[in-house]
C-alpha cells in the first residue's frame, strides 16, 4: 500500500520534450514508473523513446487513461500547466518547477479547490512509492519498500533521510517533497491524513524547516488526529532572521517561524524530534522496534 | 526584493494613493533648493532599506531652508544605525524631503500573504495602532488589527475597504477615501507582485485628509521576471557585498558570522549542515546553496564567495549526489581547489550515486582532504579543524 502513487497510476509528463521532462521520464520508466504520455504544445504526434507525445493533457486522459501529472515546465508556464491538469480531471498533479510568484499559486490554490485532485509542489522533488514508481527528481536508488511514510519541504534534505532509513533496513510506503515555497498544493496536514489511512504504513518521519506555519498545523492535526508515531527534524535552527534561506518560503519574519518555536510544537504533541538530523533513523528504529 | 521610501512613494503616485509633498536629494543644498520650493517645515528622511530610521537619528524636522540644509548636512553621509541594519549600520546617500503635517491621528494599513492553509491569500491588515511595529502590535493587542482577507481571483469589493475604514473608526467623508486607498494599495500588490506593502503611518490630518506618511514595498522574487521596472528599483548598495558577489554567479549564499565555511547542494539540506555544524561545537560562517548542477565550475564560483570571507578557517563540502554522480563532484571539488591554490583545510563528504569513486578520487589526489561519511562525523571533524 502506498498514498496517492500506486499500481493505479498512470503517469502523463507535461514538458516531457524538454531537457528535464525527458530526463526524468527515462529515470522514471527505468524505475518501473507507468509513463503513459507526455504533453508539450506544438510536439503532439512525436514520441520520446516510445512514450507519445499529445498537444493537450485531456488528449491524453482520453487516449492513455492518464490520471497523474508530472510537471516540468518553466516559472512563466507552470500554473497554466497545473491548471489544465486540474481541468483535465488528473487526480494526482506533481509539480516540480521553482520560481513560481506566489500570487500565481494562490491563483492555482483557488482552482484546485474542491475538485478533489492533489497538487504536490511547485518546487519540489516529487513523490515515490517504491515497487510501484515516482514522479519527480527524487534518485532511484535511495528507496526501499517498507512501512514508513516520508514527508518533507526540503529536497537533497529528503534523499539522506530515505537513504538513511533504507541503510537501516527501514523501508518506506511512500515519500513526498510537499516543495518549498510559501504556498504548496498540498501541505503536511494533507499528506499526514492520508499517511493516517494508509494501513501499510506504521511510522511517519517528518521534515520541516524554517518559515510559515505548515509545522504548527501539522502539530494540531497530530494532536487531534493521528494515532500513528513520528519523528522529525526541522532545518534551519541557526539561520538568521529576514533571509530567505534558498527557499522562498524558509524565512523567519517579525519573529515568527523560529525552528525553536517549531520543535517544541511538535515535541508538544508527542513527535520524536531529533536535533541532529543524522538520529532521525535511528529515532525511527527505536519506535518500530518498541 | 526590497525598495526605498521614495522610490514606493513614485509607485503609490501612480496608483493615486495621496503622498505628502517632497522630493529626493543627495546633497544639503538639493535639501534646501527643495525646501524652499515647499515653503514651510519640512521632515528630512534617510533613504537606506532597513527600519527604526527616525530612533536612529535618520529623520529630523527643520523650520526653515537654512535648517534644512543644516539637518541634511548631519543625515547624508552619516552611519546609520538601526536595530535592523545590524551594529555595522548603513551609510546615507540619498535624503527625502517632505512637508510636515498635521496629525489628527497616525493608522497603519498592510497587505501580506497569509500563508495559513485556510487563507493563502493576500490580507489585508488595518490598525489604529499606528506608527508601531505591526509585529508587536500583533503579539500585544492582536484585537486592535483588522483583518479582511481578498482573493485575487475575484477583483475588489467596496464592501472590504469600507470594513475596514468603519472597523478604525472613521466618519464618512474619511470612509470614501480610505476605501480608495485600500483598494489603490490592493491592486499594486496584485499587479506588481508584492510580497509586502505598508502604509506606517496612514496619516489622518486635522483636515480630513488621508496620506501616506510611510511607504514599504517589498516584492516577490519570484514575479521580478515579469517586471523589469520594478527590477531597475534595486540599490546595490544595500546588499552585502558577498550576497550581491554570490546572487550575480547564480550561487545561493547568506554570510553568517561563523568560521566554518560551508557548500552544500539543496537548500534544506545546507540549513541542516549549518545546524550539525553548530550541534558539533562550531560556527557556520555561511548557507550555501550549490544548486543542482555542480560542475567544476559552479563549484570553483562558490568556493572563491565562501573564501573571500576572511573569517573563515575551515570549508565542509556536503554533497548529497543522486542523479550528480559523487565522482563528478569530487573532480569538481579537486580542480577547483587546484585552479585557486586553496590552502584552507576542508573536509568533504560525499553521499549517494557513485559514491565510492568519488571518495577514492579525493584520496588519491595530490591536495588533503579529509573524507568523512557520516552526516555528524563531517561537522565534528570540520569543527576540530578550527
Amino acid at each position: 500500500m502506498s498514498i496517492l502513487l500506486n499500481e493505479e497510476s498512470r503517469i502523463v509528463i507535461q514538458g516531457i520534450t524538454g531537457g528535464e521532462g525527458s530526463f526524468h521520464a527515462r529515470e522514471a520508466v527505468e524505475f518501473g514508473s507507468k509513463v503513459v504520455a507526455g504533453v508539450t504544445p506544438g510536439k503532439g504526434g512525436t514520441d520520446v523513446d516510445g512514450i507519445p507525445v499529445y498537444n493537450r493533457v485531456i488528449d491524453a486522459v482520453v487516449n492513455e487513461g492518464a490520471n497523474a501529472s508530472g510537471i516540468y515546465v518553466p516559472a512563466a508556464f507552470a500554473p497554466d500547466a497545473i491548471l489544465e491538469s486540474i481541468e483535465a480531471g488528473i487526480k494526482l498533479i506533481v509539480c516540480m518547477t521553482e520560481g513560481i510568484p506566489a500570487l500565481e499559486m494562490v491563483r492555482v490554490k483557488k482552482a484546485l479547490k474542491g475538485t478533489g485532485s492533489y497538487l504536490i509542489g511547485p518546487n519540489c522533488p516529487g513523490i515515490t512509492t517504491p515497487g510501484v514508481g515516482k514522479i519527480g527528481f527524487m534518485p532511484n536508488f535511495i528507496h526501499k519498500e517498507g512501512n514508513v511514510g516520508v514527508i518533507s519541504r526540503s529536497g537533497t534534505l529528503t534523499y539522506e533521510v530515505i537513504n538513511m532509513l533504507t541503510n537501516l533496513g527501514i523501508g518506506q510506503t511512500t515519500s513526498v517533497g510537499i516543495g518549498g515555497d510559501p504556498i504548496v498544493g498540498s501541505t503536511f496536514v494533507d499528506m499526514l491524513e492520508l499517511f493516517e489511512a494508509d494501513p501499510a504504513t506504521d511510522l511517519v518521519a517528518i521534515i520541516g524547516e524554517i518559515g510559515g506555519n505548515a509545522e504548527e498545523e501539522a502539530a494540531r492535526f497530530v494532536e487531534e488526529k493521528m494515532t500513528k508515531p513520528l519523528v522529525g527534524f526541522i532545518a534551519g535552527q541557526t539561520a538568521p532572521p529576514g533571509k530567505r534561506m534558498g527557499h522562498a518560503g524558509a524565512i523567519i519574519s517579525g519573529g515568527k517561524g523560529t525552528a525553536a518555536e517549531k520543535m517544541k510544537a511538535w515535541r508538544d504533541v508527542g513527535i520524536k524530534v531529533v536535533e541532529n538530523p543524522a538520529e532521525i533513523g535511528k529515532a525511527a528504529v527505536s519506535i518500530l522496534n518498541s | 526584493m526590497k525598495i526605498h521610501e521614495y522610490q514606493a512613494k513614485k509607485i503609490f503616485k501612480d496608483y493615486g494613493i495621496p503622498i505628502p509633498e517632497g522630493d529626493v536629494a543627495t546633497t544639503p543644498e538639493e535639501v534646501r533648493n527643495i525646501a524652499e520650493r515647499i515653503g514651510k517645515r519640512v521632515v528630512v528622511k534617510a533613504q537606506i532599506h532597513a527600519g527604526g530610521r527616525g530612533k536612529g537619528g535618520g529623520v529630523k524636522t527643520a523650520d526653515s531652508p537654512e535648517e534644512a540644509e543644516k539637518v541634511a548636512g548631519e543625515i547624508i553621509g552619516m552611519n546609520l544605525v538601526t536595530h535592523q541594519t545590524g551594529p555595522e549600520g548603513k551609510t546615507v546617500k540619498t535624503v527625502l524631503v517632505e512637508e510636515a503635517l498635521d496629525i489628527e491621528k497616525e493608522l497603519y494599513l498592510g497587505i501580506a500573504i497569509d500563508r495559513a492553509w485556510d487563507q493563502e491569500q493576500p490580507v489585508i491588515m488595518a490598525s489604529e495602532a499606528g506608527g508601531m511595529e505591526i509585529e508587536e502590535v500583533a503579539s500585544k493587542t492582536p484585537e486592535k488589527i483588522i483583518k479582511v482577507g481578498a482573493n485575487p481571483v475575484g477583483s475588489f469589493s467596496g464592501f472590504q475597504g469600507r470594513k475596514i475604514a468603519y472597523g478604525l473608526g472613521m466618519d464618512k467623508p474619511v470612509v470614501g477615501k480610505a476605501s480608495k486607498i485600500i483598494e489603490s494599495l490592493y491592486r499594486l500588490f496584485v499587479e506588481k507582485d508584492a510580497s509586502l506593502v505598508e502604509i506606517n503611518p496612514l496619516l489622518l490630518t486635522k483636515d480630513g485628509e488621508l496620506l501616506a506618511l510611510d511607504a514599504k514595498i517589498n516584492f516577490d522574487d519570484d514575479g521580478l521576471y515579469r517586471h523589469p521596472e520594478i527590477k531597475e528599483l534595486r540599490d546595490v548598495d544595500e546588499e552585502e557585498p558577498l550576497e550581491l558577489k554570490a546572487s550575480n554567479a547564480g550561487v545561493n549564499y547568506i554570510k553568517l558570522d561563523g568560521n566554518v565555511g560551508c557548500m552544500v547542494n539543496g537548500a534544506g539540506l545546507a540549513m541542516a549542515t549549518m545546524d550539525l555544524i553548530k550541534l558539533a561545537g562550531g560556527e557556520p560562517a555561511n548557507f550555501l546553496d550549490v544548486g543542482g548542477g555542480a560542475s567544476a565550475e559552479s563549484i570553483e564560483k562558490a568556493f572563491r564567495i565562501l573564501t573571500s570571507d576572511k573569517n573563515v578557517k575551515a570549508i565542509l563540502v556536503n554533497i548529497f549526489g543522486g542523479i550528480l554522480r559523487c565522482d563528478r563532484v569530487a573532480s569538481g571539488v579537486i580542480e577547483a581547489a587546484t585552479n585557486m591554490n586553496l590552502t584552507l583545510p576542508m573536509v568533504v563528504r560525499l553521499q549517494g550515486t557513485n559514491v565510492e569513486e568519488g571518495r577514492k578520487l579525493l584520496q588519491e589526489s595530490s591536495l588533503k582532504f579529509e573524507v568523512a561519511e557520516g552526516l555528524f562525523e563531517a561537522a565534528e571533524k570540520v569543527v576540530a579543524l578550527v
